[in-house]
């Protein structure tokens, strides 16, 4: 204890400083400090800011390319349903065609169909009116041939001989109505 | 040599003589010694390293970079960013760096064998760097806000009864303008000093028991002064480092309350 006290009365103040000392210190200091603003904490904050910026950059590079690939996705979706679209027109279109041609060459078959009906019709009307004809005649012949014989005189008498035939058809016709009408 | 580690008849503990060696040149009254050799080591040293391992500026950092960046980005994120604020952190970025390296690596050299002598032990040294640090955040201050303003920020704290300014005004003056830079170098330096002279008593304790009173009793006694000393020293790289962050730390609370809107 005694020769601690001694040695502390021996030695200089520990607070007092030595000037030379913060003198160095002070130098020491700003010549570190000039060191770091001029080259330590630019390259340090340029390392930071470039891989800040990589990552950045990055992560936008990625995002446009996302946004691209949407509007690829969009457009491509679009233009499918368009095409889809394009195509049920034009398949509506040909159904309605079709229909239309359909229908046409139904009316124009039946229009034929009609006009061969009828030329028919026609054609068998004449043929039956001049059957009737040709008929009455040969009747008309045959008949007075078989009365002229029987009766046995001359019906030449032209007025006579239509008289009696008229007569005779009109039985005939008569006949023929009642055997219809009973039948 | 260690006059405590000659053999005395007596046991002689080691003093602050013992922390000045005797110069290595002088030129009148300017003596080289030691601790200013130990001082102009650390700027080469720091700086060395630091621009050695950022010379690439690789994008993808290798070991040594990144143990840079890592140093770098304590500093600039927890002491500056996070302290200072982001709008204003970034002009203080090199002060806080370097004050965080230059006390780091000065203290450091207490625990490193044959240099052996952290540099904070001696007081003229904490002075300039508590100083510097003073003056800097003062003049930031006094420039944000005009000196009447921050004269007022510094000793009208707000929301206080009117008639306690005048207790207030001269112990916030006192506490904020003068006590604080005298505790900022006070705190480097005493646990810097203490801590050394921890170490020299432990060591002339192992010696002079080892050699002077030897025999059973002083030879395991010795062995104590030898555990003694190793939990002292790893004891003391914690409070190297510590008070390089706590220094460091102090001045950026001090330039953001200098800063900072309103009071």
């Amino acid at each position: 204890m005694n020769a601690m006290v001694l040695a502390a009365e021996g030695s200089q103040n520990p607070l007092i400083p030595d000037v030379w000392e913060m003198l160095i210190t002070g130098i020491g200091f700003v010549i570190l400090l000039f060191i770091a603003i001029k080259f330590i904490v630019p390259a340090f904050e340029k390392v930071f800011a470039d891989r800040a910026n990589a990552i950045e950059g990055g992560l936008a590079k990625a995002r446009a390319a996302q946004a691209e690939a949407k509007a690829a996705r969009d457009e491509y979706n679009q233009q499918l349903e368009s095409a889809r679209l394009e195509a049920q027109k034009i398949r509506e279109e040909a159904r309605s065609e079709g229909e239309k041609i359909l229908a046409d060459f139904k009316d124009r078959a039946n229009m034929e169909s009609a006009r061969i009906t009828e030329n028919a019709h026609k054609a068998i009307e004449a043929e039956r009116a001049a059957a009737v004809v040709s008929l009455r005649d040969e009747v008309g012949t045959l008949a007075t041939q078989l009365a002229s014989k029987i009766v046995g005189e001359s019906l030449d008498d032209d007025a006579r001989a239509n008289r009696v035939v008229d007569r005779f058809l009109a039985d005939l016709d008569a006949e023929q109505g009642r055997t219809g009408a009973a039948r | 040599m260690n006059p405590a580690l000659r053999i005395p008849a007596e046991f002689v503990a080691p003093s602050t003589e013992d922390m000045h060696l005797p110069p290595l040149f002088e030129v009148g009254s300017f003596a080289f010694g030691k601790q200013t050799l130990l001082i102009l080591l650390s700027v080469v040293l720091i700086a060395g390293f630091f621009m050695f391992v950022i010379r690439r500026r690789a994008m993808v950092p290798s070991k040594g970079q990144f143990l840079g960046e890592m140093g770098y980005g304590f500093v600039r994120n927890h002491l500056g960013r996070d302290i200072i604020g982001e709008k204003d952190f970034r002009p203080f970025v090199p002060l806080l760096f370097t004050f965080f390296f230059f006390l780091l690596v000065n203290n450091l050299f207490g625990s490193i064998p044959v240099l052996q002598l952290p540099t904070f032990s001696h007081p003229g040294s904490a002075y300039i760097l508590a100083a510097i640090a003073y003056v800097v955040w003062v003049a930031v201050g006094i420039r944000r806000h005009g000196l009447g303003q921050f004269m007022v920020k510094m000793t009208m704290p707000p929301n206080v009864p009117k008639i306690l300014y005048v207790i207030l005004i001269p112990l916030e003056f006192l506490s904020n303008l003068i006590i604080r830079p005298v505790t900022h170098a006070l705190r480097v330096f005493a646990t810097m000093f203490a801590g050394h002279m921890a170490i020299m008593v432990a060591a002339a304790l192992t010696a002079f028991l080892a050699t002077e009173v030897g025999g059973v009793l002083g030879v395991g006694g010795s062995v104590f002064g030898i555990v003694l000393g190793l939990f002292i020293y790893f004891l003391e790289v914690l409070i190297q480092v510590l008070q390089a962050y706590i220094f460091t730390l102090l001045f950026a609370v001090y330039v953001q309350g200098a800063l900072q809107e309103g009071h």
